[in-house]
């Protein structure tokens, strides 16, 4: 399934990209971070929360059907 | 009770005087109304390890934020008696002692818009994904953190 990979504040400069697509198979949300991290060292001491279709979700929470996954950073509105 | 429908918050660059002043004038004719409430956030010069902070550029997931404010606005208007109530934040770069944040709510009564507001400050502090690069006289930068 195909998976569209936002990148946000802190994070898309870590990654120097705001946006990617990724193949993957169904996976938890830990499982995916995961596999960023390993992509994408600089986000290792990151600190982030996780919207899959713009709901937070928690690190067991199970993406298994095509989705918009964004990683973002500490709040900072206002 | 009036309620809005989702719409963009977001304002590009610092939100200026004249628009919050536009903003108070269109609720001449709202005559229900009798006490008005403003939050009006100004980015601050904060010096960190001897850098002074000269503006602060902001980025947003923006489809997910304009839906926390709805959420957030339909949230205050289910806990109190408002008329009407208005949110605007920046986008991109807005300098020091300029306007990055302006949210009005408006009552007939007062002491409902003091606790109103706060609480919608609060939420938008907390539950929205607005993210701000804080950038220093050097051009060097941090990203800000709300506490």
């Amino acid at each position: 399934m195909q998976l569209t990979i936002k990148y946000f504040g802190m994070l898309a400069e870590a990654t120097a990209i705001a946006e990617e697509q990724l193949d993957t198979n169904s996976c938890s949300v830990s499982e995916l971070v995961e596999k960023l991290k390993n992509q994408y060292p600089k986000l290792t001491d990151k600190d982030f929360k996780i919207a899959v279709d713009q709901q937070l979700v928690d690190y067991n929470h199970i993406i298994n059907t095509e989705a918009e996954v964004a990683l973002l950073p500490p709040f900072a509105g206002g | 009770m009036e309620k809005k429908k989702p719409k963009n918050v977001f304002r590009q660059g610092a939100i200026s005087s004249e628009f919050i002043g536009n903003s108070i004038a269109k609720h001449q004719t709202k005559t229900s109304i009798g006490a008005h409430n403003i939050f009006l956030g100004q980015v601050r010069a904060d010096e960190i390890d001897g850098k002074i902070i000269t503006a602060i550029d902001y980025t947003a997931y923006e489809e997910m934020a304009n839906q926390k404010f709805y959420e957030i606005r339909e949230a205050t208007f289910e806990k109190y008696d408002l008329t009407c109530m208005h949110i605007y934040h920046s986008l991109g770069k807005v300098n020091t002692g300029e306007i990055c944040l302006f949210v009005f709510v408006s009552s007939p009564r007062r002491k409902v818009v003091f606790k109103a507001l706060e609480y919608v400050v609060e939420a938008i502090k907390t539950d929205v994904p607005v993210f701000g690069k804080e950038i220093f006289e050097d051009q060097t930068h941090q990203w800000k953190q709300n506490t």
